[in-house]
């Protein structure tokens, strides 16, 4: 890791260059709701200054960036005799300002599914390799709680990461990329002034989570919980609209579909994002669903994000965002259903 | 015509209306870079906006409208006991649409509403399942194009019919839209069959539930959130009652839940206040 530091109006230019070369997707502010908040979203923008780097909550994560809710995985051609298959996945260098570190370990965690697991997909890789990521630190939300499951802060899995410390931006450099393209603008080492605020901002950033979440043995809670009455309150509620897991940055369940095109002559086998939650998730050949219940679907969201992945991966796949507790309309969020197991095993 | 070298017989198809704005005998008229493929998938042998054909003998049915008057009931039979398949096409053959909407009405006063004095003969309307069996309902309102796509390709080759289970949030999140109760809006997303690429909500108009409800859909909880979220029993029910797509026991279920969710809210409101 290399460190430097730019001050922000030369990262303007340094970012405005990339803009002009490429692809690149940041923060942009697209409405306002009832009471007047602003509604971010992560979309191609064209200028510095289509972007809100100083964006409070995006509803939707860069998730669909990596792992778009519909992608095609290969095309059987059928015209000849014989039949042909085809896989693409050709990405355009394409660049993303402005995420948030919980997001960044987000992708670290598809990472070891997609990238270093069983069944890599090139898909996913060629859009990771192809993405220059630039982070982002900013203020906790109030219902932020990746501090609780030490996802404030990234380490990797970026290849420029921003810390704000007033007129400048102390940058932390994890790849050679990032190290060459700098080359173009105006940095320069930390002073131990600069080494100084960082900390500092560091520190206050830590300071200002409001949410905690009290994840300590918690997959061993959920093995004792199991049975709970806790799952039949909340999933009582759950519509199981599946609104949770199409907002989540690590949700990446998924179903895969053939569909063959109007003229018969080809079809597609699409991969389409899905979720735990959705009714029938479980549903087998001949028709029995394994999760008939809306408990049992809820439930197994939950599992797999604080529990089953524990198993196999050593950690948990839930950064902390609340991006699904804001989402769902039935007030079903991971701080309350998880303090709710808490007291139930401490009755 | 070849599916994987295989020859596929074109079944004959007949598409017919009823009552109805045949807004969805237009759709299948429509997307027009398929259209010629689409055409091809089988023969067309009555159908009165794409053929001057008019024949007796066909496989399949697309019916579009709902049944409101005693010749259409003898029309419909007469079809069904001609056809294979029966397909209900639309929203208003599935459950009597926008047109049931008169069905809250004495029938003399909607017909002197719309024709004055004149004599017109017209019953409460009907979906075709009232009427005679059918093997298959496409809802939407009007029905997707790329959706009818689907299942004509599966009847042509032999495959599963496919349609979703789930609500239409699924798709409107897959949109990346923001959600219409941030905007204070009412939508019936989170009970609603998708399938329709949630069309109204990316348009930012609260889903009605043209195509009716989502396996296993949780109505309990959706009154509760409405409810919660300050809207009245007149609002939710002008947008549940609209194309009357929440039929049957659902239609029970979900009044009885209203009454009762919109007592207590008052009852603590009182409280409160
Ligand atoms: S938890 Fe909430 S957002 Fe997720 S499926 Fe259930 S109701 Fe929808
Ligand atoms: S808080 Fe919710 S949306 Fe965010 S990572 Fe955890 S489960 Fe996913
Ligand atoms: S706008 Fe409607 S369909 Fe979309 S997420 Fe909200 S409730 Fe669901
Ligand atoms: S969003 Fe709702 S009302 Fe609109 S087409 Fe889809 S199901 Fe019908």
């Amino acid at each position: 890791m290399i460190y430097k530091v730019i001050t922000k109006s030369e990262f303007r230019k340094f970012v405005s260059g990339l803009i002009r070369e490429n692809q690149t997707i940041g923060p942009k502010l697209v409405d306002s709701d009832r009471e007047g908040n602003p509604i971010y979203q992560f979309k191609e923008v064209n200028s510095f200054d289509e972007m809100d780097l100083d964006y409070t909550q995006a509803d939707y994560s860069i998730k669909n960036f990596y792992l778009p809710f519909r992608e095609e995985l290969s095309r059987f051609d059928y015209s000849n005799s014989d039949w042909e298959q085809n896989i693409e996945y050709h990405v355009h260098p394409r660049v993303i300002v402005g995420v948030r570190a919980c997001d960044i370990n987000a992708l670290t965690k598809l990472d070891k599914i997609f990238m270093k697991g069983n069944f890599p997909s090139p898909h996913y890789i060629a859009r990771r390799k192809n993405t220059f990521l630039i982070g982002m630190d900013h203020e906790p939300l109030d219902d932020c709680f990746c501090k609780s499951l030490n996802q404030d802060v990234v380490r990797h899995g970026f290849n420029l990461y921003c810390t704000d410390i007033g007129k400048s931006y102390y940058l932390t450099i994890n790849s050679s990329k990032a190290f060459n393209f700098l080359r173009n603008v105006k940095t320069s080492d930390p002073g131990k002034e600069d080494d100084r605020k960082y900390i500092e901002r560091r520190k206050y950033l830590k300071k200002k989570f409001r949410t905690h979440v009290e994840v300590t043995g918690l997959p061993a809670l959920m093995d004792i919980e199991f049975q709970s009455d806790v799952w039949k309150k909340w999933g009582d509620k759950c519509l199981n609209c599946g609104s949770c897991a199409m907002v989540c940055p690590t949700c990446y369940c998924h179903g895969v579909e053939e569909n063959i095109e109007v003229n018969l002559k080809r079809s597609r086998k699409e991969r389409v994002q899905y979720s735990c939650s959705i009714v029938d998730f479980a549903e087998v050949a001949g028709g029995h669903n394994f999760r008939p219940l809306k408990e049992d679907r809820l439930k197994y969201r939950f599992y797999h994000h604080y529990r089953g992945f524990a198993e196999n991966a050593d950690e948990q796949i839930c950064v902390g965002c609340n991006r699904c507790g804001r989402a769902c309309l039935a007030g079903i969020n991971p701080r309350d259903v998880i303090n709710d197991l808490r007291m139930e095993s401490e009755e | 015509m070849k599916y994987l070298g295989i020859d596929i017989v074109k079944p004959r198809l007949a598409v017919f209306d009823f009552t109805g704005c045949e807004g969805c005998e237009l759709q299948l008229v429509n997307k027009e870079e398929t259209l010629v493929d689409f055409l091809s998938l089988f023969e067309v042998v009555n159908f009165r906006e794409a053929s001057s054909d008019k024949s007796d003998a066909y496989d399949i049915a697309l019916i579009e409208g709902c049944i409101s008057r005693q010749d259409e009931v003898e029309r419909l039979k007469a079809i069904r006991g001609r056809v294979k398949i029966l397909v209900a096409l639309g929203s208003c053959a599935c459950c009597g649409g926008v047109n049931h909407l008169k069905n809250g009405f004495p029938i003399e006063d909607v017909v002197r509403q719309v024709y004055g004095d004149r004599k017109i003969e017209t019953e409460k309307v009907r979906s075709l399942k009232e009427v005679v069996q059918v093997d298959l309902e496409i809802p939407g309102c009007p029905v997707s194009k790329a959706e009818v796509e689907r299942i004509v390709i599966a009847l042509v080759t032999g495959a599963e019919i496919r349609m979703p289970k789930y609500p239409v949030c699924v798709e409107c999140r897959q949109q990346l839209n923001t959600c219409l109760f941030d905007f204070g809006e009412i939508c019936l997303g989170p009970i609603t069959l998708a399938g329709c690429g949630a069309v109204c909500p990316s348009g930012k108009v609260g889903c009605r539930g043209c195509r009716g409800p989502a396996d296993d859909a949780n109505y309990e909880s959706f009154i509760d959130v409405v409810v919660d979220k300050g809207f009245t029993e007149a609002e939710i029910r002008k947008k549940i009652e609209f194309f009357n797509a929440f039929e049957g026991p659902a239609k029970d279920t979900i009044a009885s839940l209203i009454q009762k969710r919109i007592k207590t809210f008052n009852a603590f409101s009182g409280v409160r206040a």
